[in-house]
């Protein structure tokens, strides 16, 4: 019987010649991702008493929430987590400079199709944008597998989604995965695996794949994939450090346990609203709601794309002026070139307030909200206190969205400002 | 790890996810007691005290979703709960209660059956709960995985077993 995608990865990282949904296996990860957490799982491995790891160059760390250090706890911990790199000589350690974790080891090629990474975030998933199974783990986890080199995985079923059309203007991915989450609720795919299929795939860009990949966590699933094609070897090319390029993809008779499909040219701009990631709507049923602030950032949406789809928009304008436009670049090097290019240039003349990259204000970390603030951003949690006060609310949306609605100080719809 | 568990019951609704159970401005914090002074805070003034002096926590669908935070599963071990019930769980949360030693089970019948307060007894062995006169019967947690469970998590079952 033919495998899908997340099948065959399970199976190949657990010797095994073939796996179907519900075993169990023992896995053996070929990277483990820690981010700021990393001193607690530094901590097990000293409770535990152990000191030797299993393999050092299949640790990644990455201190991208809260950085730089805002307190003498987070300096401490950071600074563990520093020597605990230096003395066990991992070499793929990037400090508070580098930015959000996923997109680091992305653009540093640490990630390949038909990769198993796990690591202390669930956002994980996103690397299921290069066709490898990625998915959340705790720090306890973390530790174990930094020792022993492996973990117990269920092997998940897979949804596949079919997509067909073409999106209309002002309409993005981001957009299209509120909808599958609204439509298919916030455990719509748990413990599932998910692979995006369709016409519409070879025009979707890494970035947007990124998005697609990031955001299906909000429906709960193990793992999500977009299946490596000529654009992810083209995305590769330069990046892959010492590892010839080779695809993955599903067999042609492998077992989908249900298809669900979806018409792009259907979509409108979409919006997830206070408090829950599937309560979402037409940016038309929300429009002219008031809001205090605008976060353009965090590993959903704050890749090059999504910060010069902003900077379209806003290009020569001014934001409205009750509005804090908060931008987040979501890596150094998605930094730099907004900069070579004019974009940052183009947000912060429109109003927008600059930060360091990493996860900013997606994780409370600066841009925290008062008693009744109104945010709307474009990461990809809007959980009740998730970005400050219990008494704010937080709406989700994609940045065309998001930098449209900047320029007016209320929900907009994109297409409705040119 | 205690196989039969028994104690009073406090009971939420769906998709409670883990920024509600411990926000994540406390993550710099790990132990169970510190976490617990802050866990379900957002959820208003009488929270976490109201929590206090329950040992069964049932849920409905999709408890602990969202962040992958462990400490979600550490702040209900420092509130004092024994055991989570749900009607479905987050598969994070599902792997860090696991990992934390703290007992869950799968059991949309019995979260349906009980109230605030109501006396549960939950054997972990059997796969089974009781409440009142009524037996449900849930699916147990996997063999290989039960281990990490019955030495008290994950770190504790390292201790034991792992050598370097």
């Amino acid at each position: 019987m033919g495998m899908t995608i997340a099948e065959k990865i399970l199976a190949r990282t657990s010797g095994s010649s073939s796996v179907s949904p519900g075993q169990i296996v023992d896995a053996f990860p070929d990277l483990v991702m820690s981010h700021t957490a990393t001193w607690r799982s530094v901590d097990v491995m000293e409770r535990v008493g152990a000191t030797k790891l299993h393999d050092p160059d299949r640790i990644a760390i990455v201190l991208d929430h809260i950085a730089p250090a805002k307190t003498e706890k987070h300096a401490a911990d950071q600074q563990r987590s520093r020597e605990f790199a230096r003395k066990y000589g991992i070499r793929k350690f990037y400090d508070v400079d580098a930015g959000i974790a996923h997109l680091v080891l992305m653009e540093a090629g640490h990630v390949a199709p038909g990769d198993l990474i796990v690591g202390t975030d669930s956002h994980c998933t996103i690397y299921g944008s290069l066709g490898a199974l990625g998915t959340g783990i705790g720090y306890t986890e973390v530790a174990s597998v930094w020792l022993t080199g492996k973990l117990w995985m269920k092997v998940p079923r897979t949804t596949r989604i079919d997509l067909s059309g073409r999106f209309g203007p002002g309409v993005y991915a981001k957009d299209l995965m509120l909808h599958l989450i609204g439509r298919l609720g916030a455990d719509g795919c748990t413990y599932e695996s998910v692979e995006f299929y369709g016409a519409p795939m070879s025009e979707m860009s890494v970035s947007e794949r990124m998005t697609m990949t990031n955001l299906a966590m909000e429906m709960g699933v193990k793992c999500a994939f977009t299946p490596p094609d000529a654009k992810t070897e083209a995305y590769l090319a330069e990046r892959l450090d010492g590892r010839a390029y080779a695809g993955i993809a599903a067999d042609a008779d492998a077992v989908f346990s249900r298809t669900v499909d979806v018409d792009l040219a259907a979509l409108d701009p979409m919006v997830a609203c206070p408090s829950q990631v599937d309560n979402v709507r037409a940016v038309g049923e929300v429009a002219g709601t008031r809001l205090d602030q605008v976060f353009l950032g965090s590993c959903a949406n704050a890749k090059y794309e999504d910060l010069a789809v902003a900077a379209r928009i806003l290009d020569g304008k001014t934001i409205d002026p009750g509005v804090r436009f908060i931008i987040t670049p979501g890596s150094r090097r998605i930094m730099l070139e907004a900069m070579r290019t004019g974009v940052l240039q183009t947000l912060i003349e429109s109003g927008g307030t600059l930060t360091n990259p990493g996860c900013g204000a997606c994780a409370g970390d600066g841009g925290v909200m008062a008693d009744g603030e109104v945010s709307l951003s474009t990461a990809n949690r809007n959980f009740l206190g998730r970005m400050g006060s219990r008494e704010s609310r937080i709406y989700l949306s994609s940045p065309a969205t998001a930098a449209a609605s900047a320029l007016t100080g209320v929900i907009s719809d994109p297409r409705e400002i040119v | 790890m205690n196989k039969l568990i028994e104690g009073r019951v406090f009971k939420f609704g769906d998709n409670i996810n883990s920024d509600i159970i411990i926000p994540g401005r406390y993550l710099i914090h790990i132990d169970p007691d510190t976490l617990a002074a802050h866990a379900f805070e957002v959820l208003g003034d009488d929270y976490p005290e109201r929590l206090r002096g329950f040992d069964i926590l049932a849920a409905g669908r999709n408890f602990g979703c969202g962040s992958a935070r462990e400490q979600a599963a550490t702040a209900l071990i420092g509130l004092g709960f024994r055991a989570v019930v749900a009607v479905s769980f987050a598969r994070t949360f599902y792997r860090n209660a696991i990992n934390a030693g703290l007992p869950i089970a799968e059991c949309p019948a019995l979260v349906e059956a009980v109230s605030e307060g109501d006396a549960v007894s939950i054997d972990l062995e059997a796969g089974a709960a009781r409440a009142g006169d009524a037996v449900y019967e849930f699916p147990r947690v996997p063999g290989s995985v039960r281990r990490i469970l019955e030495a008290g998590g994950l770190a504790a079952y390292l201790k034991a077993h792992h050598r370097e």
